[in-house]
């Protein structure tokens, strides 16, 4: 066990102009009742917004959830404003309905963590730990 | 011996409790009695609508089949549409793309990547008459599913539709322009309730007199109801939004029979199979009692509770996608007992993409089925008389009656949307409910029991065409070059005028529209004049 002093603290996002919000809204409370500090950020924030979110709250962890079928090209963006803003160090995450042959496309581009549609809330949480963990030891 | 055999208690989803059995005492004990209406229930056709809105329903004709459908460009949408309706279809269902919906052209940043992804891209009427070119839109009724531009899709179809020559007082077809279910769940609100919501009346008082027989407005408690609500909220929710819409149109000196007849409903059909149909039952019979006893309608057509009943994405799983296939024909029998005017049918691989035309095809056949094979139109609520289904029915309606008296005790559903309450309220059920999905105490096939390894690619994927893009902006391009440019800037001035006053919009909207205006230039005059909607963050 890993003991945490400080409060692990996550922004959760929605990029793009995808609506869908219930799986957002949901591991936010999820996150939160976990004991993590959680940021939301609500609808239709532009990759540039989110990073810049991420650096002012000096958050861990970023979320995005993306159900639109567009998580490549956003993505790919996320990644240029990651590394404009340096927040590479922070672990990156994305949540929604996205297709297995996505993933390592995913994962090259720099997500750590994808969580299709229909993952365990506490596998979400048990990931997060896990990785926060290994940054900070 | 008389030993009492143990049973578990039970509830449905709306918090009812279902007892083993049910007898004619139950059906008494939960009536509730209004003057002139014999059992409580009536007769189908008659006031108050429990048994369905006309008095032969399917017996006359069956629900209106009326797939969701739209991706790409208009051309792609337009061989789509024709296929549906080669294969049976009675109705069509648009979907628009986000930066359609969220007011992009195809050419903003801001629409980058998602462009004919989710549906079809519309930035001029150019997209529109290309669409529905070569359809016979007097006969095959049209649903455009779009809310944060509605009153630019209105005016844009309408217009296409004069263009073709016909008559507008005859066009019938529905938007489903229901902004305040927008703010909670789906979320495709662009300007901030109050202009949202005069835009809304804008389009009631506009089509009550140009187009009387369209339906500008279908309230959702479906998308409410996917975001967390139960069965009974939905209704409540759906109904406490629609008195908003009519509180608004009254204002302006409309008469209720002017325009309540042309009020449409969207409700969602996964869950129960008895707890759903009740639902129906009782939201026909509860709304149909508060637009005569509320708002004074004398016209039984003002009363009637049309709808299109549909989706169930939320019932769907993505474990085992072939038994979404099962709960969408048990969804489609749902439709079928609960008088529903039209079905949508979720289709089996919409957990993980736009549906195919295999999968549209079996959820029309699926409908199908249920007309040709399985007598479903034969004879007008059938359910009718159970000692279960009427007590469950009275059941729902006074849960119904009791939450919207909870709304407006809570200062209406205007502020309490305007507030985020009621989206933290649902928010807040949909956390509880993974939660009881994940434990197992909300059984789901395939997700917490009777799981089996998971193939890899169990559904062919919608691709996505980049080209299909492309050739969208280019469109709008030669549009723009092709336009009278004075007639648009004099049509936006004219739209700004009109937004910064208190007339109606719409005549300056279909200006702008029929001018060749681009949905992003007419969307940028409303930003302007109204601002955009800050969404409020709570849990």
């Amino acid at each position: 066990m890993n003991a945490q002093t400080k409060k692990i603290k996550i922004l959760i996002a929605k990029p793009g102009l995808d609506g869908h919000d219930v799986g957002a809204k949901v591991v936010v409370r999820a996150l939160i009742e976990a004991g993590f500090e959680v940021i939301y950020t609500g609808l239709r924030k532009s990759p540039e917004e989110i990073a810049l979110a991420a650096r002012d709250a000096d958050v861990d962890v970023i979320g995005l959830s993306i159900l639109s079928g567009s998580h490549l090209p956003i993505c790919h963006d996320m990644k240029s404003e990651i590394e404009k803003y340096q927040l590479a160090s922070k672990v990156w995450v994305i949540g929604g309905n996205i297709p297995k042959e996505d993933h390592d496309a995913l994962l090259e581009i720099g997500v750590e963590g994808v969580f299709n549609t229909g993952s365990k809330l506490d596998d979400i949480i048990a990931f997060i730990r896990e990785k926060v963990g290994e940054r900070a030891s | 011996m008389n030993e009492q055999v143990k049973v578990d208690v039970r509830w449905n989803e709306s918090g009812i409790e279902i007892k083993p059995l049910y007898t004619a005492e139950d059906v008494a004990a939960t009536r509730i009695e209004e003057a002139g209406i014999p059992d409580g229930v009536g007769l189908p056709g008659q006031y108050p609508f429990t048994r369905g809105i006309h008095d032969m329903m399917y017996r006359k004709r069956p629900w209106t089949m009326r797939q969701y459908t739209g991706f790409g460009n208009a051309e792609d949408t337009n061989k789509r549409f024709k296929y549906l309706i080669e294969t049976g279809n009675t109705g069509l269902n648009v979907a628009f793309d986000l930066p359609t919906q969220c007011g992009f052209d195809s050419d903003d940043p801001m629409a980058a990547g998602e462009v004919g992804r989710v549906g079809m891209a519309i930035d001029t009427l150019k997209d529109m008459e290309i669409a529905f070119e070569g359809i016979d839109i007097e006969n095959v009724t049209v649903s455009l599913t779009i809310n944060g531009t509605a009153a630019i899709m209105i005016a844009m179809y309408l217009a296409m539709a004069e263009k073709r020559g016909f008559d507008l007082k005859k066009m019938r077809g529905t938007c489903q322009n229901d902004i305040l279910k927008e703010y909670v769940g789906r979320g495709t609100w662009i300007y901030p309730v109050d202009p949202s919501v005069r835009l809304v009346a804008d389009t009631m008082e506009y089509c009550a007199s140009e187009a009387p027989l369209y339906s500008p407005v279908s309230v959702c408690g479906y998308h409410i109801r996917e975001s967390g609500a139960t069965p009974v909220e939905e209704m409540a929710y759906g109904f406490c939004i629609a008195r908003a819409y009519f509180d608004q149109v009254l204002k302006r000196g409309l008469d209720i029979d002017d325009f309540a007849y042309r009020m449409s409903f969207n409700f969602n059909i996964f869950g129960q199979l008895f707890e759903q149909i009740c639902k129906f039952r009782a939201g026909r019979r509860l709304w149909a009692k508060i637009v005569k006893n509320e708002f004074g309608a004398r016209n039984p057509k003002s009363m009637w509770l049309r709808m299109i009943a549909g989706g169930g994405g939320s019932g769907l799983t993505i474990e085992q996608p072939e038994n979404n296939i099962v709960r969408g024909s048990y969804y489609a029998l749902i439709s079928a007992l609960s008088g529903a005017q039209t079905v949508a049918l979720c289709c089996y691989d919409e957990a993980y993409t736009i549906p195919s035309e295999k999968a549209q095809r079996i959820s029309t056949r699926t409908m199908q089925i249920l007309i040709e094979e399985m007598g479903m139109t034969d004879t007008v609520d059938p359910l009718a008389g159970s000692h279960y289904v009427e007590t469950l029915t009275n059941q729902m309606e006074s849960e119904m009656v009791r939450i919207m008296k909870e709304v407006d005790d809570d200062g209406g559903i205007l502020k309490l949307i305007s507030e985020g309450k009621i989206q933290s309220h649902v928010s807040k059920q949909a956390h509880d409910h993974q939660k009881d999905l994940e434990d197992g105490s909300f059984r789901k096939v395939g997700v917490n029991c009777f799981e089996i390894e998971q193939e890899d690619h169990a559904v062919e994927m919608h691709p996505y065409k980049r080209e299909d893009a492309d050739k969208q902006v280019e469109r709008l391009n030669k549009v723009k070059a092709d336009r009278d440019d004075a007639a648009v800037t004099l049509a936006l001035d004219n739209l700004r005028a009109a937004a910064n006053g208190s007339d109606n919009m719409m005549p300056a909207i279909m200006e702008a529209v029929k001018a060749y205006a681009s949905v992003g230039e007419m969307n940028a005059v409303l930003v302007d004049v109204f601002g955009k909607y800050k969404e409020p963050v709570i849990f």
